[in-house]
This record gives structure tokens, C-alpha cells and sequence, in this order.
């Protein structure tokens, strides 16, 4: 079953194509565009997807054009766009810690998004913007806290996934101490901001994470190759000329700020970065660390699970990260039961 | 300093290094080191251009670590490593993967990675973002899964394969880097008696025919002393000999580098030296 292919010029360059991986990929940003149309026509005035479809192109009506373009679109933007940098740094961890349970969520990164969002909420009473830079510090904080921790001679994977699961007890427990101190309006707030929800989001929080998305996305793709090689371990890798420690760096450090702009924009939304890129690649069935399918397969779950909490529970009821932490636990739990079964674990 | 620009002026004083070969490969008083752990220091070691050179020692001397240090994973803490005159670690990282090829002896095979596809994976040095996958890396991933025998398995899944198998395919991959130098981890540990002798076989055709210098450590003196053209016994991390086997290996050098009494006879098959452990009896009465 070989579904690579390969196209050559004569003036010497060669790019090999997997297919399935771009079948793959095709397939579900078409579905996440499709779940993004219905979600914007989801709500109190209902909107058929043909009319969602003619305001975006610009020939709706006024009242549609508001609601569409105004109240509805920056959110399921947000939504996209919050998936896709989950989706491709959950693939980004899980790479570098050649360990599918090197995710952000496992490691702590969102506990510390969430302790720097509640420093903001509880200590400060910040306004929606301090609680975003205080989510993306303490992600940032956090991450680079890890990362030093684990570092002997390098970083191995296996440290670093057992650092980044205590930094998360500690980081934990800070929170828990945050929620106890705070009154019940600030602990109201904090508790919907720590699922993980879009509600209310509005262009500002739309335009830090496209620019990041835009800077990061060929950054990380340039070294995506090199990646690739770090699968077969850092001797083979290095003797293949792969300056290793160099692309890890480069990598965690464009992960962090993915997750971290995730979490600051729509709070720390459980399992999307774990379950994305292991969904992707039992689609692709390739090795590699899938990126652009996982990102694809982040924007598809991440929007699909806002619709589903939507429908489900009406607008506004359910935040997403509960609808994600659902289908995150059922799915771990199928993962690890058929890994047993294969004697894996 | 003698002005002249070459630092050679206390060449008497440093006994091992000679300067006069100019080998490819070389190491010249280096101190290797893992944090505060000193495993050799002062170390000198040239690697004879087309040989077939193999280090032998007792566990700890060294062995792998030297290795290390030649291929660039390990930086000295003193001294340097040179190739092709030039200071290893100063080099492009992926010039240095086209000219000098290593078979570590950690190595993963991905989840659902297929034989021909792990092998392509030693292209990685030869391409580029517009260059992935030319018809001379098609090619070459060819050949060398033709040269290791493992052709027939090339839509294999990596997973499925014989630890004989598998060491093979991970040879091809570093066949296919297409390096002149080529250096070898232990490439028969964990491998049973005919799956070691088959892979030393294709080390030493490899060598014989393509010309390529190799350099393995190997536990087994009697496998070294059979296929090496170039021995190098450490021994606490110095170099105790270096020479042709037939030169070097008697009993006296494997009682003062294993610490073993032994005899040392001629194999019945190809000439080489072939060792003899002594006795328990023997050894027992020797030493009270």
C-alpha cells in the first residue's frame, strides 16, 4: 500500500507527495469550513448555510451581515484557529517527546495558562485583556519552566513528559489555592474561564492568533523534515545530520506559544492537543509526525464540539471544553484498553 | 614555535601521534568525559584510510564512547577529532552526514514505517526542501537494500522483521547515506551466532568491495581478530595496542587488556589469531 508519489521538474526539483496524507488533509479542512458554516447559522435566529454562505461572500442582508459577520463569525474564527494551533502543537509535543501522552495538556502547559489567568481574575480583577496576557504568560511561564527542569545534556523525552506532569501537580494546586482565596464572582468567572469556552469572542482575540499562526505555521513546517528524522531516535538523527537539539528547541518553543495563545484566547480547552494528532495519524496511517493533518483534524474537533454543545444544550449553555474533555476522556480511555489488547503497555 | 605554522615542534614529545599519515578520520588528545565523568583522557587514535578497523576492549573502556566522540555525538572536552583535516564539530552538520555514516546502537523504527521507506530516511543528508526525492536517492535506496539482501522485504512493515532482519535494513540506511567512512556500534549485539556472522560478512564485504572505510566495536575478539584489517584494544581509556591482528593479538596483550589468561592459537579456518580462554583449573592455580 504505497500512496507516495513523487513530482520532479528537469531543472532538479523533487517534492514527494503522500496522497493519503493530503487526502487526508483536503478532507478534513473541508470539514471543519462545512461545521464552521452551520455553527455561524446555529443559534437564537437560526441562518441556512446557503445564506450563511452568501453574507460571507458579501451579498447577505443587513440584519444577517450583523449577526454573521459581527456577532457569529469571530467566534467560530477563534474556533478554528484555536484548534488548529492545538491540534499542531499537541503534534509538535507528542514529536519531540516521542510519547503520545507528551501533550500540553499531560505536561501542565494549560494549568499554567489557567494559574496566570487566575492571577489576573483573583488577585487583580483584571479586565478580559489582562486575563488574556496573564493566560499567555503563565502558559509561556510555564513551559519554559519545564523545559529548563528537564534539561540534562539535552532534553529527553521521557523526562520530559515526568517534569511536565509534576510542574502540573504543583501548578494544580496553586490554582486550587487561587479558586479557595477568591469571592464567588471572581470564583464564578474563573470556573467558566478554565473550561474552556467561545463565547463572546470578538475580533480581538481573532487577529494575535491568525499573526501567530501565519509566522509560526512556515517555521515550523522548514523544519518539519527534520522531525521526521528525530522519530528514529537523537544518535540517528544527529548522524544524519540533523542538528537536533537546535530544531527541539526551535519546536517546543513554537509549541508553548501555539498552546499558550490557544488557552489565552478561549481558555485551557481539554484533550483537542492529545486526541487530534493521534486521530490524524490513524487517518493518514503514516509515520511522521502528521503536522498539517493534525492542525486540520485540531480545527475539525475543536468547531464540531462547539456545535455539538450548542445543539445539544442551546447557545451559550455549555462551554466546549466540557464537550472536548468528554470525547478526550472516552477516546484515552479506547486508546489505552486497545493498546493493552496489542500488548503495547 | 618554529614559525613554520605547523604546531609539530613537540611532536617528540607526544609518542602515539604521528603525523606524517594523513588519515581521513583521527583523534588527537582528546579527554572524553560524560558531566564529571572522565572516561579517557590524552586519547590518541587514527583510523587507517580503507581499513576495516575494530575497537576491542573490556566493558567500561571506552569503546563506544570513542566511537561517540569520532562521529560527532560526543564533544570532546579536550583535544579535538578531525575530518578531513577540519575540526569535526565545526563542519556543517549535514557535510560531515555525507562523508562519515553511523549505525548507533539506540535506534527506533517508527510506528508502521515500511523497509523501503526507514532505508530512504539515510537519503535525509543528500536533500532539501526542493529537493526530496530525486531519481538518484530512488536509486541508491535501491541499491542498498539490494547490496544488504533485504530487497524482497522492501513493502515489509520494519515491526514485523528479525532482529537479523532489522539490523540489516539499518544497515542499508546508513547505506544509503553513501558515506566513505562508515562507523558501527556493536552492530551484533542481541543477534545469534549466524545473524552475527552474516552481518560481519557484509561489513567485510562492503569494505573489500566498495572500498569503504569501516570502523565497529565488537565484544567478540575472536569475530575482530577475524575480520578486522586494523585492531585497537583500550583499555581503561588508553590505547594498550593498534596493529594488524596478526601482529598484535598474543596472549600477553589479551591478559593485560581483558585481564584474562588465555592462548592464543591459529583459527583453523582463515589463519587469524583465535583465543583460547585457559582452564578454570588453570587459571585458578595460576593465580594462588
Amino acid at each position: 500500500m504505497k500512496t507516495n508519489r513523487v513530482i520532479r521538474t528537469p531543472g532538479g526539483l523533487s517534492l514527494g507527495l503522500d496522497v493519503r496524507a493530503v487526502t487526508v488533509v483536503v478532507l478534513l479542512l473541508l470539514v471543519a469550513l462545512a461545521a464552521g458554516v452551520v455553527l455561524i447559522g446555529t443559534g437564537d435566529f437560526p441562518i441556512s448555510a446557503g445564506d450563511v454562505v452568501k453574507t460571507l461572500l458579501g451579498n447577505g442582508n443587513a440584519g444577517q451581515e450583523f449577526i454573521v459577520n459581527e456577532l457569529r463569525l469571530p467566534r467560530v474564527l477563534v474556533g478554528l484557529l484555536v484548534g488548529a494551533s492545538l491540534g499542531l502543537g499537541g503534534a509538535l509535543f507528542q514529536a519531540v517527546t516521542r510519547n503520545p501522552l507528551g501533550s500540553p495538556d499531560v505536561l501542565g502547559l494549560g494549568q499554567g495558562a489557567t494559574a496566570g489567568a487566575l492571577v489576573m481574575i483573583v488577585l487583580f480583577s483584571g479586565n478580559a485583556a489582562q486575563v488574556t496576557v496573564g493566560a499567555l504568560v503563565g502558559g509561556l511561564v510555564t513551559g519554559l519552566a519545564i523545559y529548563l527542569l528537564a534539561w540534562k545534556r539535552g532534553v529527553h523525552g521521557y523526562r520530559l513528559v515526568l517534569v511536565g506532569i509534576g510542574v502540573s501537580a504543583i501548578v494544580t494546586a496553586i490554582n486550587g489555592y487561587l479558586l479557595t482565596v477568591s469571592d464567588i464572582v471572581d470564583a464564578a468567572r474563573a470556573v467558566v474561564w478554565m473550561t474552556g469556552s467561545l463565547n463572546g469572542r470578538d475580533w480581538d482575540q481573532v487577529w494575535p492568533l491568525l499573526g501567530l499562526c501565519a509566522v509560526l505555521l512556515p517555521l515550523v513546517l522548514a523544519n518539519a523534515r527534520g522531525l521526521r528524522m528525530m522519530e528514529m531516535g537523537d544518535d540517528v538523527s544527529n548522524a544524519l545530520g540533523v542538528r537536533v537539539e537546535r530544531v527541539r528547541a526551535l519546536l517546543m518553543v513554537a509549541a508553548v506559544l501555539l498552546t499558550a495563545t490557544a488557552t489565552a484566547a478561549a481558555g485551557p480547552v481539554s484533550f483537542v492537543a492529545l486526541t487530534a494528532p493521534q486521530l490524524a495519524r490513524r487517518l493518514t496511517r503514516s509515520p511522521g509526525p502528521n503536522l498539517l493533518p493534525s492542525l486540520c483534524m485540531g480545527a475539525a474537533l475543536l468547531v464540531t464540539a462547539d456545535w455539538a454543545s450548542q445543539r445539544a444544550f442551546g447557545a451559550d449553555q455549555l462551554p466546549v471544553g466540557v464537550v472536548t474533555g468528554v470525547l478526550g476522556g472516552v477516546y484515552l480511555l479506547w486508546l489505552l484498553v486497545t493498546e493493552r489488547r496489542a500488548g503495547r503497555i | 614555535m618554529s614559525g613554520s605554522g605547523q604546531p609539530d615542534t613537540s611532536g617528540s614529545a607526544i609518542k602515539n601521534t604521528r603525523r606524517s599519515t594523513v588519515n581521513r578520520l583521527s583523534a588527537e588528545n582528546v579527554t572524553l568525559a560524560y558531566d564529571q565523568r572522565v572516561i579517557a583522557e590524552q586519547l590518541s587514535v587514527e583510523i587507517p584510510d580503507s581499513s576495516f578497523t575494530v575497537i576491542v576492549g573490556p566493558n567500561a573502556c571506552g569503546k563506544s564512547t570513542l566511537l561517540r566522540a569520532l562521529s560527532r555525538m560526543l564533544k570532546p572536552a579536550e583535544g579535538r577529532v578531525l575530518l578531513d583535516g577540519q575540526v569535526i564539530q565545526s563542519m556543517p552538520a549535514k557535510k560531515v552526514a555525507r562523508t562519515l555514516g553511523l549505525l548507533p546502537q539506540s535506534s527506533v523504527a517508527p510506528d508502521g514505517i515500511t523497509v523501503a521507506d526507514l532505508v530512504g530516511r539515510g537519503r535525509y543528508p543528500h536533500q532539501g526542501i526542493l529537493r526530496q526525492w530525486s531519481a538518484a536517492d530512488e536509486r541508491v535506496v535501491q541499491e542498498s537494500m539490494a547490496q544488504t539482501g533485504v530487497a524482497e522485504l522492501a513493502d515489509r512493515y520494519v515491526d514485523e522483521l528479525s532482529g537479523g532482519q532489522r539490523q540489516r535494513v539499518w544497515i542499508a540506511m546508513a547505506l544509503a547515506q553513501q558515506t566513505p567512512l562508515l562507523l558501527l556500534d556493536e552492530p551484533t549485539t542481541y543477534l545469534d551466532i549466524q545473524h552475527q556472522i552474516d552481518v560481519l560478512d557484509l561489513c567485510a564485504e562492503l569494505h573489500e568491495t566498495q572500498g569503504r572505510t569501516l570502523v565497529a566495536v565488537l565484544h567478540d575478539l575472536n569475530h575482530a581478530a577475524r575480520y578486522a584489517t586494523h585492531l585497537i584494544a583500550l583499555r581503561g581509556g588508553r590505547v594498550i595496542a593498534e596493529g594488524a591482528p596478526n601482529d598484535i593479538v598474543t596472549a600477553d596483550l589479551v591478559e593485560e587488556v581483558f585481564g584474562l589468561r588465555c592462548q592464543v592459537i591459529d583459527d583453523p579456518e582463515t589463519g587469524t589469531p583465535l583465543v583460547v580462554p585457559a582452564a578454570r583449573k588453570a587459571r585458578l592455580t595460576a593465580a594462588s
